[in-house]
């Protein structure tokens, strides 16, 4: 049986962010769209950090490790919004199994 | 009772952004998401990453969001997914077992107080991370900047001009080969 603490709380945010951001990235088909999936997930990530890191009483640690995730993954969407803007300028769609069909 | 109250709200928008049938729409949503984790991360105690992630998550990717989309337009949304539902729906499934299996049920905790302060976790004990952090910025400026410059030549081609026809000049030998 669950006890509900603050931390399970935050432990089945942490899972329900992880699951959704993971039946994003499997089933989504555009470029955009499999951004905003990867961001979900990396969202969970951050959350699962920061709360492991006070759970164990290390906050400050949970907060640069964070802090490090969250512009690895903003470079992360930048760059591939980036990609995604040249591929739809050269290959006119977005449709990720369109694309693997363009291979030579 | 409140944390619960946002995480049920974030998990909606995250629901909502990846199946929204308009890429606008799941900006929008995802901009949600990041709101109220920020709360819940200034809920916890982690100010200073609550500020972060509300500034860089949901306002900085947000209208880069916004920008690439009205550059690239919308296309491909609600098609048949590469993986089929009845294979993604359990498999998400058996990861979210696995996740609480592994980490439910949790305990009280540490109450221990977190020794020194952010700064100097971030800036001292972890300047190494700060270091790459910068340089992971740089190369993602000089990546967009590589990825969106528009293309051209790696160097400027002229073309040769016609040289003017050979005219014998009277009273001079014809040159060799041009005697018919």
């Amino acid at each position: 049986m669950i006890t509900w603490t603050p931390a399970t709380v935050m432990v089945l945010g942490v899972i329900g962010l992880l699951a959704v951001g993971l039946y994003g990235l499997l089933t989504v088909r555009n470029l955009f769209q499999i951004i905003v999936a990867l961001q979900i997930l990396v969202k969970g990530a951050v959350l699962a950090l920061v709360a492991a890191a006070d759970y164990v009483g290390q906050l400050h640690l949970g907060q640069s490790l964070a802090v490090t995730v969250i512009v690895a993954d903003t470079v992360v969407a930048v760059i591939g919004m980036a990609m995604a803007v040249q591929v739809k300028q050269h290959n006119r769609t977005l449709d990720v199994k369109a694309l693997g069909s363009l291979r030579r | 009772m409140l944390n619960l109250i946002l995480i049920v709200f974030a998990l909606v928008c995250a629901i909502q952004a990846v199946t929204a049938t308009r890429l606008m729409r799941a900006a929008l949503w995802l901009a949600g998401v990041s709101a109220l984790t920020a709360i819940l991360l200034f809920r916890i105690g982690a100010h200073e990453v609550a500020v972060i992630e509300l500034s860089v998550g949901a306002g900085l990717v947000t209208v880069l969001f916004v920008f690439a989309i009205a550059i690239a337009g919308e296309d491909a949304m609600g098609e048949r997914p590469i993986v089929p539902r009845w294979i993604a729906l359990p498999a998400t499934l058996i990861a979210v077992i696995l996740f609480g299996w592994m980490i439910l049920p949790v305990g009280a905790g540490e109450t221990a107080a977190a020794a020194g302060d952010f700064s100097t976790m971030l800036w001292h004990e972890r300047g190494l991370d700060t270091l790459v952090q910068v340089g992971l910025i740089f190369a993602g400026v000089v990546g967009v900047l590589g990825l969106l410059a528009p293309a051209r030549a790696p160097f400027p081609v002229r073309r040769a001009e016609p040289l003017p026809p050979l005219r014998a000049e009277p009273g001079a030998e014809p040159v060799a080969g041009q005697e018919g």
